[in-house]
C-alpha cells in the first residue's frame, strides 16, 4: 500500500513537460558504473567530443575513459581566493591600523597574527562562491537561464538512481540514428531524446534577460521579504505572544502620560535621605564652626581592618599606604603633607571627619564615595599609622 | 597472480650498519665530553623513533578503521615501518638514566624551592613517568603484535576474518594511540620546560608525527617500487593519497602550531610567552623562521596542485624532505632548553641522523625479509591495484 503510494508520487516525480524545441541532445541511462565507464570510453573513442557523463556520486576512473583533459577550474579557484586573501588583508589592515584606531592589550594597531584567520576565511569564501558562480555560468550556459537537460526524465534519473550520458546534436559526428544504436549496443536501459527548452512555439532560447523569467524571481524575493517580516514583526507579538514586552514598569528614558511634565523619572521630595547616607551637618563650613563629636565607633580588630581596607582603596593612591605623603601618583597630581605632622596629630577625630567630608584645598569631597562609619573607621587606622610612626617611650615596655 | 618475493640486497644491512655504528661512536664521544647534550640528542633521536614507529602503526589502524581500499598494496610497508615499536623498549632504558640531565623536575632541591613544581609534583615526579611511559610502551607492544601478527596470517589463508580482528583492534587503538601520544609528547617533551604549558602541545605534536608516518611510508614505497620491490601493478593514482594525506595532515600541522601561536600571543601573559620568546632569540629566531617555510609554506605550494601528488620523481623529493621537517621541528622543541639564546649544531647532533637512518635501514631489512612486501592475500588487495582517479 505504502510502497504504491510511493510509486504514484515516483512517476508524479519524473514527469516532465513535453518541450517544443529543436533536438538538444540524445541521452542513455545505464544501471550499473560498469557499464557506464565502458559507454564513455566507447563513446568518446568513436570520436564524439560533444558529450558528457553524470552520475549520482563521483567516480574513480571517469576521468581516463572520458579522455577529458586536465581542468583548469583550480586556477580559477586559485585566483579567486587570493584576491580574497589579498582583499582581507588589505581590509584588516586600513580598518584596524588607519580608520579605527583602537588600542587593545597594549599591542600594535595592526598585526598579522590576528588577521590571518580572517585571510583565511576570506580566502575559502571567496574561492567557494566563484566557484559556485562559475558552475552556474558553465553549467547553464549563460545567457541561457537554464540547461536544457534540466527538468527532463533524464536528469531526475542520473541525480537519484541511474547513471546517464548523452552527446549533443552540435557535434560535428552527430546523427541521431546512429548515436541511439551506439547507445543501445552496450547495453542502454533507456534511451532519450532531448528539446531545448521551448513551451511556446517560435521561441528556441530562455536568456536570463526573460521578462517571466525576471518577473517570477523578484516576484519570489518580495513574497519571501513579506512573509517573512510579517512573521517576525506582526505574526510574533500578536496578543498571547507579547513575550513580557509590555509590563506596568516605568523604562528609563521614555515618556510619561500620567504626570503633567512628562517626565517619567520623578526627583525625590525635598529632604529626601539616602540609605546609609546621612547628610553632614556641617557641610561646607569653615573647620571652627564645627561640633567636636568623639568618634562613635570602638577600636576592635574588625573596624581597624576595615578602616585599613577602606584607607588603602580611597586614601593610599595621594597619601601612600602609611600617611606619609609618597603616593603612587607622584608627579601627576599635587602631592598632600604627611599625616604624621604635629598638626594632625593633635586634631580630634571630628577634624579629620570634616576633612574627608568636606575636602580641604585640592583634596575633594569623598562624601559620597566612603560610608559614614568608614569614614570614622578610616580614623581610627589612621590613628594606628600615626602611633605606629611616633611611638612614645611607654610603649617600649612590654605589658 | 604471481608476487615473486625479491629481498632488499644484503647491503642495506651493511650499510645501515655502518651508519648506527659511527652514529653510536658519535653519541658515546659526546657522552664524555658533554653529557647532558649527548642526552638532549638522544631524548632527539627517541621522539623522531617514536614518530615513525608509533606514527606508522597508528595509519595501519586508521587503515582499517575507514576501510581504505588504496593504501592496501602499501599496508606492509607502513606495518614494516612500525617495527620500529619493539625497539623502542630497549631505545628508552638509555634515557632513564639522563633523567636529571634532562629534566628539571627531577631535582628534589628546586622542586623543594619552585612553588609551581611542588604543585605539578603530583603527576611530575619520577615514578608516576615511568610508570606512565612503560604503559604507554606497553600498549603499543602489544597493539603492534596483535595487528601485525592478524595480518600475517592473512598472508597464508586470505581469510576476510582477519581483516575483521583487525577493524576491531584498530577501533580499541586508535583513541588509545591519541592519549598514548598526547602523554608521551608532555611528558618527554613539554616537561623539559616544567613551568609552561600548552594545552594543544600534544595536538601539536600528533599532527606532526602523522606527517612523519606519512612521509616515511612514502619516501619507503617509492624507494621500493624504483627498485621492483613492490608489486609493478602499482600504478602512479595509489600514490595520490599518500600525497594527499601527508599535504593535508601538514596543513592540520601548521592549524595547530598557528593555533597555539595566536593564543599565545593574544593573552600575552608572561608565564606562557617565555617559551616563544626562548625560539626568537639569536639564531633561535632563524630556526623558527625555516621551521615555518621547510614544514609548511614551500611543502603546501609545491604539494597544492593535484598533478604534484602522482608525481614520483616529486614525492620521491618531497617525501624525505618532510622527515627533515619533522626532524627540525622536534629539534626546535626540544634544543632551546640545552641550547640558550642561540641554536647550535656540530658534530655530536650527527648522531640523529647516522643513528635514526641506520637503525630504520637495519630493522626494515630484518622485517622485510621475513614478510612479504605487500599483503598478497589480502581480500582489498585487487581493489586496492585497480584504484585509479
Amino acid at each position: 500500500m505504502f510502497g504504491r503510494i510511493l510509486n504514484k508520487f515516483n512517476e508524479e516525480f519524473l514527469k516532465s513537460e513535453p518541450r517544443k524545441g529543436e533536438l538538444f541532445a540524445v541521452s542513455a541511462l545505464y544501471d550499473t558504473p560498469d557499464q557506464i565507464i565502458t559507454a564513455a570510453e566507447k563513446v568518446s573513442g568513436s570520436g564524439y567530443r560533444k558529450f558528457d557523463v553524470l552520475t549520482p556520486y563521483p567516480m574513480h576512473g571517469l576521468d581516463a575513459a572520458m579522455r577529458l583533459r586536465e581542468t583548469k577550474i583550480g586556477w580559477v579557484g586559485l585566483l579567486a581566493g587570493m584576491s580574497g586573501t589579498t582583499l582581507a588583508f588589505v581590509m584588516i589592515w586600513w580598518m584596524v591600523g588607519i580608520d579605527y584606531k583602537n588600542v587593545i592589550g597594549g599591542k600594535p594597531f595592526f598585526n598579522i597574527p590576528p588577521s590571518i584567520p580572517i585571510m583565511f576565511e576570506l580566502t575559502i569564501l571567496l574561492s567557494a562562491l566563484t566557484l559556485v558562480a562559475f558552475l552556474i555560468a558553465v553549467f547553464n550556459k549563460l545567457p541561457s537561464n537554464a540547461n536544457p537537460l534540466m527538468d527532463t526524465e533524464f536528469m531526475k534519473h542520473v541525480t537519484s538512481d541511474k547513471f546517464g550520458i548523452y552527446i549533443e546534436a552540435k557535434d560535428p559526428k552527430f546523427n541521431q540514428s546512429e548515436v541511439k544504436t551506439l547507445f543501445s549496443s552496450f547495453g542502454a536501459s533507456k534511451i532519450y531524446d532531448i528539446n531545448s527548452v521551448a513551451y511556446d512555439e517560435g521561441k528556441t532560447k530562455n536568456p536570463i534577460l526573460d521578462f517571466k523569467f525576471i518577473g517570477n524571481i523578484i516576484g519570489i524575493g518580495i513574497v519571501t521579504a513579506l512573509v517573512s517580516y510579517f512573521i517576525l514583526n506582526v505574526l510574533l507579538f500578536l496578543p498571547p505572544f507579547n513575550w513580557m514586552h509590555h509590563q506596568a514598569k516605568v523604562l528609563p528614558q521614555t515618556e510619561s502620560k500620567f504626570f503633567k511634565d512628562g517626565f517619567s523619572m520623578r526627583k525625590p521630595v525635598e529632604g529626601t535621605v539616602a540609605r546609609g547616607f546621612i547628610p553632614y551637618e556641617f557641610k561646607g563650613m569653615h573647620d571652627t564652626m564645627i561640633v567636636e563629636t568623639p568618634n562613635p565607633l570602638p577600636v576592635t580588630k574588625k573596624v581597624l581592618e576595615r578602616g585599613k581596607n577602606r584607607f588603602d582603596i580611597y586614601c593610599s593612591p595621594c597619601h601612600g599606604y602609611y600617611g606619609k605623603g609618597d603616593s603612587r601618583l607622584r608627579g601627576q597630581f599635587p602631592v598632600p603633607p604627611t599625616l604624621h605632622s604635629e598638626k594632625v596629630r593633635n586634631w580630634k577625630d571630628a577634624n579629620i571627619y570634616h576633612v574627608i567630608t568636606n575636602g580641604q584645598n585640592v583634596m575633594p569631597s569623598y562624601e559620597k564615595s566612603i560610608s559614614r562609619d568608614d569614614r570614622w573607621a578610616i580614623i581610627h587606622y589612621l590613628r594606628v599609622l600615626q602611633r605606629s610612626q611616633n611611638a612614645p617611650d611607654s610603649d617600649l615596655e612590654g605589658k | 597472480m604471481d608476487n615473486i618475493k625479491k629481498s632488499l640486497p644484503d647491503s642495506v644491512n651493511k650499510k645501515g650498519g655502518i651508519m648506527l655504528l659511527s652514529g653510536v661512536i658519535i653519541l658515546l664521544a659526546a657522552f664524555v665530553f658533554e653529557p647532558q647534550r649527548a642526552f638532549f640528542d638522544y631524548l632527539w633521536i627517541y621522539m623522531f623513533l617514536v614518530s615513525i614507529g608509533v606514527g606508522s602503526l597508528a595509519l595501519v589502524g586508521l587503515e582499517y578503521l575507514v576501510g581504505a581500499t588504496w593504501s592496501t598494496p602499501f599496508r606492509r610497508v607502513t606495518e614494516i615501518l612500525a617495527s620500529l615499536t619493539p625497539v623502542l623498549i630497549i631505545l628508552v632504558i638509555p634515557l632513564f638514566f639522563g633523567l636529571h640531565d634532562l629534566f628539571h623536575w627531577t631535582h628534589h632541591e628546586v622542586v623543594e624551592s619552585d612553588k609551581i613544581l611542588q604543585s605539578k609534583s603530583p603527576y611530575l615526579n619520577v615514578e608516576f613517568f615511568s610508570i606512565r611511559t612503560a604503559f604507554c610502551l606497553l600498549l603499543w607492544l602489544v597493539f603492534f603484535f596483535m595487528i601485525t601478527r592478524n595480518s600475517e596470517k592473512q598472508d597464508l589463508d586470505g581469510n576476510p576474518l582477519y581483516t575483521k580482528k583487525n577493524i576491531m583492534l584498530s577501533t580499541i587503538f586508535t583513541p588509545f594511540f591519541v592519549i598514548t601520544i598526547t602523554v608521551t609528547s608532555i611528558d618527554w617533551m613539554m616537561s623539559l620546560e616544567p613551568h609552561w604549558f600548552s594545552t594543544i602541545y600534544g595536538v601539536y605534536y600528533f599532527a606532526g608525527t602523522v606527517v612523519a608516518s606519512f612521509a616515511a611510508t612514502t619516501c619507503a614505497a617509492v624507494f621500493l617500487k624504483e627498485g621492483g620491490y613492490l608489486d609493478p601493478r602499482i600504478k602512479n593514482d595509489s600514490f595520490y593519497s599518500l600525497g594527499t594525506l601527508m599535504f593535508g595532515f601538514n596543513v592540520f600541522w601548521a592549524y595547530i602550531g598557528f593555533s597555539q601561536y595566536l593564543l599565545i600571543w593574544y593573552a600575552d601573559l608572561p608565564e606562557e610567552t617565555f617559551w616563544l620568546i626562548h625560539r626568537w632569540e639569536g639564531s633561535w629566531m632563524f630556526v623558527s623562521i625555516a621551521l615555518l617555510f621547510v614544514h609548511f609554506i614551500i611543502p603546501f605550494l609545491v604539494l597544492v596542485g593535484r598533478r604534484a601528488k602522482t608525481n614520483i620523481g616529486l614525492l620521491k623529493i618531497m617525501a624525505p624532505w618532510m622527515l627533515f621537517a619533522h626532524a627540525l621541528d622536534l629539534y626546535w622543541l626540544i634544543f632551546p632548553t640545552y641550547f640558550k639564546g642561540n641554536a647550535g649544531f656540530s658534530w655530536p647532533e650527527l648522531s640523529f641522523p647516522l643513528i635514526v637512518i641506520g637503525l630504520t635501514m637495519i630493522v626494515f631489512k630484518t622485517v622485510s625479509d621475513r614478510k612479504n612486501m605487500i599483503p598478497v592475500k589480502d581480500p582489498k588487495l585487487q581493489a586496492g591495484l585497480d584504484f585509479h582517479l
